[in-house]
């Protein structure tokens, strides 16, 4: 289990011994398509920042997320 | 086509709405599809954790594929919040860079805080962003945002959500007269008339979203208000006349009416 804070909330998520990073060899890492499909968030439209910096797309698939990581997960809303 | 070009895209619609404070999404869509409608803005906010995964998306509801998305920073205090939650749009959005900011001074009044606003729009500007920008009505704050690249300016009538109409028109006219960018009133619209007003004034479109999102009837108001700047555009366009106090100049012929003829014919009488 690795612990993110996701929209300002301390979160543990599971990680597989397959998932084990490739970043930092020592810390388990998790992607963001795990993460998102743990979140029920899979094939939304969201936009997604770790640690004040946005991960594009390309980088969803690379376990990049490591424990204590700050995350923000947004979407569109209505507004003016 | 008498079309509003902003960053170099032709839009036949003047009328630029929000989609907040609506009941739901049909009431939005059908608020904004009686608007007429082609750019709409949006807030960008955190996901709510544990929400229902099936719950719609608004743009589900309001699809970029038909509609211009104009994300916002409405509720951004700080250069730096602005400018992050416009990178999470343009990632959100496919890379796309039309954008409303907006940085705000006090939660009271919701009044922009300008030196802020400056400071974000440069740095947005340089990351390729066309910044679209929500300002007060100071003529020089405008010019200024303008100077750095700034795609249109968007002085506010009056305060956010107040509904108080056009305040000071000369400002307004001040920011027109001397912009070469598109003027945009953002804010402050209360009814139809004060759409119109800012037409007639010359500006070049109105943004607004609680003044339909907060009608009795929403649906009603988005189309009052499609047309109240349509007329405020004609207005503009066709050239109102001057105001005098008085001028005997009536609109009707003065030669050949028959009143006081009896009055001839008594005094010839006599």
């Amino acid at each position: 289990m690795i612990q993110l804070i996701v929209n300002g909330q301390p979160q543990r998520f599971p990680v597989s011994p397959a998932e084990t990073g490739t970043r930092d060899t020592d810390a388990v890492a998790l992607n963001v398509t795990q993460l998102l499909e743990h979140m029920g968030l899979q094939g939304k439209r969201i936009a997604i920042e770790r640690n004040g910096e946005i991960i594009p797309r390309s980088k969803f698939d690379q376990p990049i997320l490591v424990e204590g990581d700050q995350l923000e997960i947004v979407v569109a809303v209505g507004g003016g | 086509m008498d079309n509003i070009i902003i960053a170099g895209k032709a839009y036949s619609s003047r009328l630029l709405v929000g989609t907040g404070k609506y009941k739901d999404f049909d009431e939005t869509r059908a608020a904004v599809d009686a608007s007429g409608a082609e750019i709409i803005t949006v807030a960008i906010r955190r996901t709510n954790l544990g929400q229902n995964p099936d719950e719609p998306n608004l743009l589900d509801v309001l699809p970029p594929s038909r509609y211009t998305l104009l994300p916002n920073t409405a509720g951004c205090y700080t250069v730096e919040d602005a400018v992050r939650t416009l990178r999470l749009a343009r990632e959100l959005l496919d890379g796309h860079t039309l954008v409303k900011l907006e940085v705000l001074g006090d939660p009271k009044t919701l009044y922009p805080n300008m030196m802020e606003t400056l400071k974000a729009a440069e740095i947005l500007i340089k990351e390729g962003f066309q910044v679209m920008v929500y300002t007060s009505d100071d003529p020089i704050a405008a010019r200024q945002l303008e100077e750095i690249g700034c795609v249109a300016v968007m002085p506010l009538a009056s305060l956010i959500g107040s509904g108080m109409g056009i305040l000071n028109p000369w400002n307004l006219q001040i920011i027109i007269e001397n912009a070469n960018v598109p003027v945009i009133v953002d804010a402050g619209v209360g009814t139809a008339s004060d759409a119109a007003i800012a037409m007639e004034l010359g500006c070049d479109g109105v943004l607004m979203n609680t003044a339909i999102a907060a009608a009795r009837n929403p649906v009603l108001m988005a189309s009052a208000m499609k047309k109240a700047v349509e007329a405020g555009r004609e207005a503009y366009l066709a050239g109102r006349m001057t105001k005098k106090l008085y001028n005997a100049s009536p609109s009707s012929p003065v030669e050949g009416t028959i009143a006081g003829s009896h009055q001839q014919k008594d005094r010839d009488k006599s």
